[in-house]
């Protein structure tokens, strides 16, 4: 197991090597640079500007130079907030989407697997379908709708919630209750359709037939069997929420990472789009591996065969 | 467990003849049918004078509400929403069709593969899709507008490249669990290929959840689209799509709530009927459900 894991954690290194290769010649390939405005910078400026951050060397020198520094830590300067450097700039915006991607995570953990074992427990009677026509609204309802209908009830007219900014508790409630109901429903879905397979299965009519209670064989013994789309589905939906909604945080004003990576690629600011794209990519593979190890522990069967 | 209600089914029934039988799904599939076939014939329709013009403006009447001249009222700049509900459709049910042609297609068939021949190629496989969901797409759709202009085919293209990745995973997954199974292990000492494990094994045990998961990436690409379309990238204006519908909807909620509800009780009634025949696909085919 913990060989398995090293094995993993050392394939992630050629991996990101291959996502910073490849974003790094597709933000050099897209036309416009962070120097370029309405008003064109005179010539010298600008060529002493772009000398400054290694612009006039050739792409795979400018490359080669920002790998040698990643290998030290360091992510480079950032062209459009002159004086930080990009790990201070990500570095102050991680806990923000972290924390708010994990309370999403859990309200959608905590509210679409049940409704999912619910409905499967009584296919096609109001138990069923209630709970999935609400499902559906959520998945149906996008982002950009659900977080203004949020905000219009519970803060402008209710008066409960902040409508945007961040730092205290009730900022976060809002923002992470649009993400995390919206994740929510495709995981209902989900677990119901798993949880109607599995009820059909022998072992399930076994546990019942012993005595165990209907919830007990739902929750504990069906959904052990059926979760397994759920959590590979979890695994890139978890990386999502934590690395940033571009959406939500926009709508709530939240200096998030999600935010930050849209704006520089509107800015053309190469280095911020790499670091937010490997922080992107370390945050799916480290997931994809949880999910994978919650997946081995769940189902032996999925486990690799390992030699 | 459920109390399913006993439907005696001939041991030659196909799945199609269960599916007939439902009726939910069989509505569900006709509704879809006839929103599609709406969509597609506007240009039709409208050439006959029956439907008003997506793009003619009409801005000394502005925005109205639904009612007798324009069925469904007008948008900001006095357009007809009938009109343009129907040429967005169009847009945002091709959307639809790539995703779950491209999901089902290579999605599907990738992920029983990785899984299926296993060791270092499913490795090798699996971290592929990693690389590609990790890569920007924002930047990769962009470049593709600067080298080949703007155009429609641009969010098919990126709609395309995502909509078969977290549907390559979940399969192998499955597939991989499939595949330590006794009913596996005994069709393949008695003798069947490779090739027939997968058809007449894998794939049927897979079908349930390729099918749910199938109907949930369709309003996930229609959103993609909406998304995309924003950045200024997808569909140029006149022309619209659902997504870019209920988005300028959601901006004037409070002042014209007509254009952020019908286009989205439209979006959401498709994909409902969507999730119906997604549904009602699974029990017709699904090889245990189908015992019963």
């Amino acid at each position: 197991m913990f060989l398995y894991v090293l094995k993993r954690l050392a394939e992630m290194i050629p991996v990101l090597l291959v996502v910073v290769v490849a974003t790094f010649f597709l933000a050099h390939a897209v036309p416009g640079g962070p120097f370029d405005k309405e008003r064109p910078m005179p010539a010298e400026v600008k060529k002493q500007v772009e000398a400054y951050y290694g612009l006039d060397q050739p792409l795979h020198v400018q490359l080669g130079s920002y790998i040698g520094n990643l290998a030290h830590g360091s992510l480079g300067p950032s062209m459009k907030y002159p004086g930080w450097t990009v790990n201070q700039i990500i570095g102050e915006r991680i806990p923000v989407s972290v924390i708010l991607g994990s309370v999403a995570l859990l309200i959608a953990i905590l509210v679409g697997i049940p409704i999912g074992v619910v409905a499967a427990s009584k296919p096609n009677t109001w138990m069923d379908r209630v709970p999935m026509g609400f499902a559906l609204v959520g998945i149906c309802i996008p982002s950009f709708v659900f977080g203004p209908l949020l905000a219009l009830v519970f803060s402008l007219q209710l008066g409960w919630f902040p409508p945007c900014g961040w730092g205290t508790l009730p900022h976060l409630v809002l923002p992470a209750l649009a993400l995390g109901l919206i994740t929510a429903a495709p995981l209902a879905r989900l677990t119901r359709g798993e949880l109607m397979e599995v009820y059909t299965l022998d072992y399930v009519r076994t546990a019942r037939a012993k005595g165990v209670s209907p919830w007990r064989v739902r929750f504990v013994h069906a959904l052990r069997n059926g979760i397994l789309p759920v959590v590979t589905y979890l695994g890139p939906a978890a990386a999502a929420l934590v690395s940033g909604s571009f959406v939500v945080e926009s709508l709530f004003d939240i200096p998030g990472v999600g935010r930050l990576f849209v704006t520089a690629i509107v800015n053309r600011d190469v280095p911020v789009i790499l670091g937010t794209t490997l922080l992107y990519a370390v945050a799916l593979l480290c997931l994809n591996l949880v999910a994978d190890l919650a997946k081995a522990a769940l189902d032996p069967r999925t486990a690799r065969d390992r030699r | 467990m459920s109390a399913a209600p006993v439907v005696l089914s001939a041991p030659t029934e196909t799945g199609w003849q269960r599916f007939r039988r439902d009726r939910t799904p069989v509505f569900a599939l006709w509704f879809l049918v006839g929103v599609a076939a709406l969509c597609f014939s506007s240009p039709l329709l409208t050439a006959l004078h029956l439907l008003p013009d997506y793009k003619a403006q009409d801005l000394a009447l502005g925005p109205v509400a639904p009612g007798a001249a324009h069925w469904l009222g007008t948008d900001l700049l006095g357009r007809d929403l009938l009109a343009r509900l129907l040429q967005g459709g169009v847009i945002s049910i091709s959307v639809g069709l790539i995703a779950t042609a491209v999901a089902l297609l290579v999605g599907v068939v990738y992920g029983v593969v990785a899984a299926e021949v296993g060791g270092r190629f499913e490795d090798l496989a699996m971290r592929a899709v990693d690389i590609i969901s990790t890569l920007p797409l924002t930047l990769i759709v962009i470049l593709c507008t600067v080298v080949f202009g703007q155009n429609i085919w641009m969010i098919f293209l990126a709609v395309g490249g995502v909509s078969w990745l977290t549907m390559a995973r979940i399969v192998s997954t499955k597939t991989r669990s499939l595949k330590n199974r006794q009913f596996v292990e005994a069709a393949v000492s008695l003798g069947q290929s490779r090739t027939g494990v997968v058809l007449r094994h894998y794939l049927p045990n897979l079908s349930g959840t390729i099918a749910v998961y199938a109907t949930l990436t369709v309003p996930g690409v229609m959103l993609l689209e909406a998304f995309v379309s924003f950045l200024g990238l997808g569909v140029k204006a006149p022309m619209t799509s659902w997504g870019m519908m209920i988005k300028e909807g959601s901006d004037v909620m409070e002042q014209c709530p007509w254009l952020l509800v019908i286009p989205s009780v439209v979006f959401a009634l498709t994909l409902l009927s969507l999730s119906y025949l997604g549904d009602g696909l699974r029990d017709a085919f699904d090889p245990r459900t189908a015992k019963k």
